[in-house]
């Protein structure tokens, strides 16, 4: 067993020190850009048209509906279009499924909030905001199963893993873990969790959050095995069209509530702290 | 003549694709060279996945579908329960969106719980594509038998062949080579819907042109996809077409292109 109160100290210093770092870099470079609201470069002017995927989950979303405020993408979208100086009535959210969310020509949306981890490769064909989220893996079982007490991700390898496409959980599995048979892959996170509940697969691995989402309801029987990091951190940004007017704007909105702590205060209610999950390594 | 015409068209279909105002934007992210050679090695592998399931169910389809067309136009009145039942089979599995069907095999299956069922996804997608491409091939079976002139049969059971054996040896072989050139056809249609079976999980090629996609936000691996897609499909296609042709020829006396 890992001593878990250094773990929780280190991590948490880790986030402060990288709030801090997050919160220094975008305020100079975007400073430049005139944010007043009559000048923002809207879809549609006089509200700003905010997406994400359909269904949209807990804990970034509750009861999928993200325009009631709750869940932690729907707060901190609201907080962003806060800080641009849009009140909740001028607030639309559209559905934008993930697979068209990076698709070229112009976009349905201001921005889209819906999970998504910046990568340089991805940078070269959207925006991205500076990160609002750093989320750790989690591997998931069903209670008894062999690899319940695995202590680390080599004691992993042999499970038969089920992810979803197009997530970083599928990286990291296959970067980390290197399991010895290849991953099944869903369409869905709802897939991947009847494919587990049905014992199609061994384990699969979820970001942290969702991981706590999963096994306090959805999989009764699910437990969360360990935590590790994906290659490079698991950043999430928001997601805007490729060399957007509204980026810069975004990044300084974004800075504004980490420096004021609204940032840390939404993140504190919707998302359960990772200290107590065992790290693997 | 024909040469003409044909340079004007395809090189202003070409002229208009380059000369687009997102030409430049389109060329990066369908037609990206650095993304087709990153995807490319990992495809031949994935596409032996399809491959094996399409050749495994195509052997299913064809006797699975032919064995209902032949329960559905025998008229024995003992079989009316088998008729019936194949009837509603046939009509069930044309009915519903194969994509729904695939859920309900894959993941309906094994959570009857039963030890001797199979709970190997490609196994589990293979059955559903079975199920669903065997209604509709045995309906061109059976378009195939009901277009067997009565006289034939008649011959036959005048000349003392049974019933089974006038089916057997007179009916069926005709039909069947009637119906080649729809038979190939569905199968063309099996070869691209064998890539559903990603759904259920196991990583064939459209799936994995879609993760390299997912994590580059880049379109070229789908269009690497689609080529090596050709490389069977165009074959099989010339094929039908020469089928199709060849059974003009035979029942018409008459050459069409």
């Amino acid at each position: 067993m890992k001593p878990r109160t250094t773990i929780a100290a280190a991590l948490a210093g880790m986030l402060s020190l990288a709030a801090v770092a997050l919160a220094a870099a975008p305020v100079a470079s975007s400073a430049a850009t005139s944010c007043a609201k009559a000048s923002l470069a809207l879809v549609h002017a006089g509200q700003l048209t905010v997406a994400t995927d359909a269904p949209a989950y807990p804990p970034y979303f509750e009861n999928n509906k993200p325009a009631n405020g709750k869940g932690f993408e729907s707060a901190v979208a609201y907080a962003i279009a806060g800080q641009l100086g849009f009140g909740a009535g001028q607030v639309k959210w559209t559905v934008e499924p993930f697979n068209a969310s990076f698709a070229p020509g112009p976009k349905s949306f201001d921005f889209d909030i819906n999970e998504i981890s910046i990568t340089p490769a991805r940078a070269k064909a959207v925006d991205f905001s500076t990160p609002y989220y750093t989320n750790p893996q989690a591997v998931i079982v069903v209670k008894g199963s062999k690899f319940a007490h695995a202590g680390s991700l080599a004691a992993l390898r042999s499970a038969k893993f089920g992810v979803q496409v197009g997530t970083t959980s599928l990286a990291a599995v296959n970067a980390q873990i290197r399991p010895t048979q290849s991953p099944q892959v869903f369409n869905s996170s709802n897939d991947v969790v009847t494919a587990l509940r049905e014992h199609l697969v061994d384990a699969i691995v979820v970001d942290l959050a969702t991981g706590f989402y999963l096994t306090s309801g959805e999989i009764p029987h699910g437990v969360v095995v360990g935590q590790f990091s994906a290659s490079g951190g698991d950043n999430w940004g928001v997601l805007l069209s490729h060399h957007s007017k509204l980026t810069g704007c975004v990044d300084q909105a974004l800075a504004k509530l980490r420096s004021n702590g609204t940032l840390s205060s939404i993140t504190s209610r919707w998302m359960q702290s990772g200290a107590g999950v065992p790290v693997l390594k | 003549m024909s040469a003409t015409s044909t340079v004007v068209v395809i090189g202003g279909l070409v002229a208009a694709l380059v000369l687009s105002p997102g030409w430049r934007t389109i060329r990066q992210t369908y037609l990206s060279w650095h993304y087709f050679r990153q995807i490319l090695p990992s495809l031949p592998g994935a596409f032996w996945l399809d491959a094996r399931i399409f050749l495994i169910v195509e052997a299913v389809v064809l006797a699975l579908g032919l064995l209902i067309a032949v329960v559905r136009t025998v008229r024995a009145p003992v079989l009316f329960p088998v008729r019936l039942a194949c009837a509603a089979f046939v009509d069930l599995m044309r009915g519903i969106p194969l994509l729904i069907l695939l859920y309900v095999v894959g993941f309906g299956v094994p959570a009857l719980g039963f030890s001797f069922l199979p709970t190997d996804e490609p196994v589990l997608a293979g059955a559903a594509l079975a199920m669903c491409y065997s209604a509709y091939v045995s309906e061109v079976f059976r378009a195939g038998i009901v277009s067997i002139h009565p006289s034939q049969p008649a011959a036959a059971l005048a000349l003392g062949l049974t019933r089974p054996q006038a089916l057997r040896h007179v009916v069926v072989p005709q039909a069947a080579r009637r119906v080649v050139p729809p038979l190939l056809n569905d199968f063309i249609g099996l070869t691209k819907d064998v890539a559903l079976v990603s759904v259920l999980g196991p990583q064939e090629i459209v799936r994995v042109a879609q993760i390299s996609s997912d994590f580059s936000f880049n379109y070229t691996p789908y269009i690497a996809a689609a080529a090596i897609y050709l490389l069977l499909t165009l074959p099989l296609i010339r094929i039908v077409d020469r089928q199709q042709r060849r059974a003009l020829r035979r029942q018409n006396a008459v050459v069409m292109l």
